[in-house]
């Protein structure tokens, strides 16, 4: 019991930094995989450097980087500003490449249905098809956020008092290990399974009322 | 000037060290995770479901939580148990679990995708179960998913910077003793960054190289 | 309305208008025939924008469409000039790609509410008004995944039409189709033309339904039209070897 509470009030930092940093990383994944098909070839380019930089380095390198190196150039940010900002960038370029794939996936025809009826190019990619590609997003933006909350485990190396950081906190006081981890761990799988996962699947059976996948 | 190239060239060698460090944990956890993942997707497809539930829940458990714990709790409750694992028995065995699971997968995929009948002709031939997937099954199943299972090893290669929180002293690490000793971050962690990227993109590229040669066949 | 003047479409180094002649009058009915990958779609594609010409202009309703004038001279179409002509063409596709997240009111109100600019109710009016005239009134909140064959391309039909097009497209229109589907189909195709006198190009293997519905019958084959002729003629009677060989083997097939 006594566990219980330090570590629920560590959960509520990793809650917090979670949803914010998934609002991040739905915004830069949806701006940079919009730019990957952008029609001109600067921007198209920039994604690319965005998503192969932010790939391509480590979470925790990037986080450190914001986080120690950032300060050299003059800017100090909060390590919560770091967090939110640097995980939500870094799940965002991954995120970015779902957003690319779901768009590509919707069939030629419906642009070209779209074409027939005159409609301009940003009206046929908001109104038709972007909500088909964001019905096909779902799952894997599912996945990117659980990837997203574990990740967030990492801000307990940058001082912010996080699930990880309170349970190895707990661990040196009170030699409780297996209590503490066990239950970090359930903590974790609960946020995962018990919040993520429901609420995608919620999102995806809303998005997909009324159709029935016969077409195609 | 704000990166200081002297500084960079000065630190190079010991960050060259630190960095084969991060290379060996990432070649002998990413060949863990290729042992682990095989038994977990075989233990999946087991017939009898005692088997196949548990490992099934436990897969997902561990895929569902944070890698970060996952190494504390290895290192730490060992102990306890009397089976006090060192930081690198630890660290690598929590990188080859956690990417176990999701090689587990790339391999359920690769199962998945032999035809039924290679199963029902191996039983023609009166072949154990162990031979039918020695002998017909993996050696269909494996090719194919070579791309994918390529991605879990750039994806464990990112991971380990974690293994410095129980003072394994691989680049990332290095790289902050370093800052902490010297006041000066901007070098060691951009170099660890750079390095990152650059193993990173040149494993990707080999990895489309691979995809490539599969869609020729 | 329409005219084709010596258009040229190449993929890549295969040719597949060479160099096509087509004029349509208001108020006539067009029907195109032809084998297999004699370029008969790609004309509706072409004319509908969807593809640009390698040579030649096209005319729409006295307007050339693949060409603006600049400075005197033609120039190929950007964008805007595009958009202003395209709102003259309605096209009907084979596979019906209605947009499936919108149910079939939805699906028709789309495009004269935001390419329009008609109030919200006009819209509904409108999209309404046609369902009814397809036979659809009472589908109109159906998803298309829930809809037949046949449903499904009328409400296409519908979709195309609120647009009040002058000339209408159909590519085949019936062939996605069952055969117990295809009468209720070309029976609104059919109201269409006698009804409403629309300008239509139509892609058909529906020899019968071009007999007596089309004005003209337009034989392509390899890019070109081989020949032309009142449906009676062009059915019956051809001329051109390539027409007869082709209607034989069209007529067994039933
Ligand atoms: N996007 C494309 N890229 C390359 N070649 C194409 C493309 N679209 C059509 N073609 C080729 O152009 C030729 C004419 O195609 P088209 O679709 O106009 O034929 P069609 O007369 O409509 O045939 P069908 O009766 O089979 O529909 C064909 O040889 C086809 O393979
Ligand atoms: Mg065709």
């Amino acid at each position: 019991m006594d566990l219980i509470v330090p570590l629920l009030r560590g959960a509520r930092v990793t809650i917090e930094i979670a949803a914010l940093a998934s609002l991040v990383a739905i915004a830069v994944g949806l701006v940079v995989g919009l730019a990957r098909l952008a029609p001109w070839r600067a921007v198209r380019a920039l994604a690319v450097c965005y998503v192969e930089l932010f790939r391509g380095t480590s979470l925790l390198v990037q986080l450190f980087w914001w986080f120690f190196v950032l300060p050299h150039f003059g800017i100090f940010l909060a390590p919560e500003t770091v967090g939110i900002f640097g995980i939500g960038m870094n799940i965002g370029a991954y995120g970015a490449e779902v957003v690319r794939g779901a768009i590509r996936a919707v069939p030629r025809a419906q642009h070209e249905a779209a074409i027939a009826l005159n409609m301009p190019p940003a009206l046929r990619m908001r109104r038709i098809i972007l909500p088909q590609a964001f019905r096909a997003m779902l799952p894997p933006w599912g996945n990117l956020l659980i990837e997203l909350l574990k990740g967030t485990s990492l801000v307990s190396l940058i001082t912010l008092h996080d699930l990880t950081f309170v349970a190895a906190q707990l661990n040196v006081a009170t030699f409780r290990t297996l209590e503490i981890f066990s239950l970090v761990l359930v903590l974790y799988y609960l946020l995962a399974r018990g919040v993520i996962t429901p609420a995608v699947r919620w999102l995806e059976r809303r998005a997909s009322r009324g159709w029935v996948r016969s077409e195609v | 000037m704000l990166f200081d190239w002297a500084f960079a060239f000065e630190i190079l060698p010991v960050m060259a060290k630190a960095a084969l460090v991060t290379l060996q944990a990432t070649i002998v956890g990413y060949a863990l995770a290729l042992a682990i993942g095989l038994a977990m997707a075989l233990a999946r497809r087991s017939r009898r479901r005692w088997i196949a539930l548990p490992v099934g829940e436990t897969v997902e458990f561990i895929r569902s939580t944070p890698l970060l714990v996952q190494i504390y709790f290895l290192y730490f409750v060992g102990p306890q148990f009397g089976l006090a694992l060192s930081a690198w028995q630890a660290g690598l065995a929590a990188l080859g679990l956690h990417y176990g699971t999701y090689v587990s997968e790339v391999y359920r995929a690769g199962l998945d995708g032999v035809p039924r009948g290679q199963w029902e002709a191996a039983a023609a031939l009166n072949l154990s179960r162990y031979r039918t997937y020695r002998d017909i099954i993996l050696p269909q199943a494996i090719p194919p998913i070579v791309p994918g299972l390529g991605n879990y090893l750039i994806g464990i290669f990112k991971e380990t910077p974690l293994l410095s929180v129980i003072a394994i002293i691989e680049l990332l690490a290095r790289a902050k003793l370093i800052g902490s000793e010297t006041f000066r971050y901007v070098e060691p962690i951009t170099l660890t960054g750079a390095f990152f990227l650059v193993m990173s993109l040149a494993a990707a590229a080999l990895v489309r190289l691979a995809e490539r040669r599969l869609r020729i066949r | 309305m329409v005219k084709f003047d010596a258009v040229v479409k190449r993929y890549g180094g295969l040719v597949v208008l060479d160099g096509l002649d087509l004029e349509v009058a208001a108020g006539e009915r067009v029907a195109i025939i032809g084998p297999s990958g004699s370029g008969k779609t790609t004309v509706l594609r072409v004319l509908m924008t969807l593809e640009p010409i390698d040579g030649g202009i096209i005319h729409v309703d006295g307007e050339p469409l693949t060409h603006m004038a600049r400075n005197g001279r033609l120039v190929p179409a950007d964008e805007r000039h595009l958009r202003r002509l395209r709102g003259r063409i309605g096209m009907v596709f084979q596979h019906f790609n209605l947009f499936p997240h919108m149910t079939a009111l939805e699906n028709c109100m789309e495009a004269p509410l935001h390419v329009l600019g008609l109030s919200r109710a006009e819209a509904r009016e409108r999209a309404a008004g046609l369902l009814e005239m397809v036979g659809l009134g009472d589908k109109r909140d159906a998803y298309p995944g829930a809809l037949s064959g046949g449903q499904q391309q009328r409400v296409a039909i519908a979709r195309a039409l609120a647009m009040r097009p002058k000339v209408m497209l159909f590519d085949e229109v019936t062939s996605a189709l069952d055969p117990e589907l295809v009468g209720e189909v070309l029976q609104v195709i059919r109201r269409l033309g006698e009804e409403h006198g629309l300008t239509m190009l139509m892609v058909t293997h529906q020899i019968a339904f071009a007999r007596e519905f089309a004005h003209r019958v337009c034989f392509f084959d390899a890019g070109r039209i081989a020949e032309q002729g009142p449906p009676d003629r062009i059915l019956v009677e051809p001329e051109h070897p390539r027409t007869r060989q082709f209607l034989s083997a069209v007529l067994e097939s039933h």
